[in-house]
C-alpha cells in the first residue's frame, strides 16, 4: 500500500496493515522533521510531491525489495504540505518471516526512497529564509 | 507542442508549473534540456543537475520524447 497524504500518519494503523500470522517480525521506521542541521535551526518543512510518478516509483521500490528479502507485507505512506518540527514525513512498516529480514528490507526501502521517489522538501530557517534541499 | 510539468526549485524559477515547448517527436531529453534554458534562461544555472523524467521513469539524455508522452523537469530529490 502507497499513499501521498497532507493529514497526519496514522502509524499504528500503517503498522497494523502489515501484521499477519505469516510473520514473525515488522519494523517500522518513521521519518521525522528534525531541528538542527548543521548547526542551522529549522522551524518548518514543506514537502512537495508528483504523485503519478511517486506512486510508480514506489511501485517500483516494492519489487525490488521483494526480488531480495521474503517480505509479506509492505505499507509505505509520506506526508507532502506544511510540517512543524516533530512531526512525521514519511512511515514505512514492513513485514517478514525473520527480524534480519525485516530490517534489511526497511532500510532498503528508506535509502532508496530518499534517491529515487519524486518528492522535494523545502526548509523553513528561523532566519525567515526557506531553501529547497537539493542533495548533490 | 509538448506539455512539461515543473517541481520545487525548477517550478519556482520557471514561475509556473507547466510550459508548452514546441516539439518534433523523437527529438531527445538532451535537446529538451536546451529548448527549456532557451525559454527560460533561469533554468541555466541549474540545468545540469535537472532531471527530465518521461512517462513516469527517469529519462536518460539521449531518449526519444514523443509529443504526448508525460514529461516533468525537477532538481534531484530530497524526501524522506
Amino acid at each position: 500500500m502507497f499513499a501521498l497524504t497532507q493529514t497526519p500518519i496514522d502509524y499504528h494503523a500503517l503498522t497494523e496493515s502489515v501484521r499477519s500470522s505469516k510473520s514473525g517480525a515488522v519494523v517500522l521506521f518513521l521519518g521525522t522533521v528534525r531541528e538542527m542541521t548543521e548547526g542551522r535551526r529549522t522551524v518548518a518543512l514543506e514537502y512537495e510531491g508528483y504523485p503519478q510518478m511517486a506512486e510508480a516509483k514506489l511501485a517500483e521500490l516494492e519489487s525490488r525489495a521483494r526480488s531480495r528479502w521474503p517480505i509479506d507485507q509492505v505499507a509505505i505512506i509520506h506526508r507532502l504540505g506544511h510540517l512543524e518540527l516533530g512531526e512525521i514525513s514519511v512511515a514505512i512498516a514492513v513485514s517478514c518471516p525473520h527480524r534480519k529480514q525485516a530490517f534489511e528490507a526497511g532500510q532498503f526501502l528508506i535509502d532508496e526512497l530518499k534517491v529515487s521517489v519524486p518528492i522535494w522538501k523545502k526548509e523553513n530557517w528561523d532566519d525567515g529564509t526557506t531553501e529547497w534541499v537539493h542533495p548533490s | 507542442m509538448l506539455h512539461v510539468k515543473f517541481f520545487a526549485k525548477a517550478r519556482d524559477v520557471v514561475g509556473s508549473s507547466v510550459s508548452e515547448i514546441p516539439w518534433s517527436d523523437g527529438q531527445s531529453v538532451l535537446q529538451l534540456k536546451q529548448a527549456l534554458t532557451e525559454k527560460h534562461p533561469g533554468l541555466q544555472p541549474m540545468i545540469s543537475r535537472l532531471l527530465i523524467a518521461v512517462n513516469n521513469d527517469y529519462a536518460a539524455d539521449d531518449a526519444a520524447i514523443r509529443t504526448g508522452d508525460e514529461v516533468a523537469c525537477f532538481p534531484p530529490v530530497s524526501g524522506g
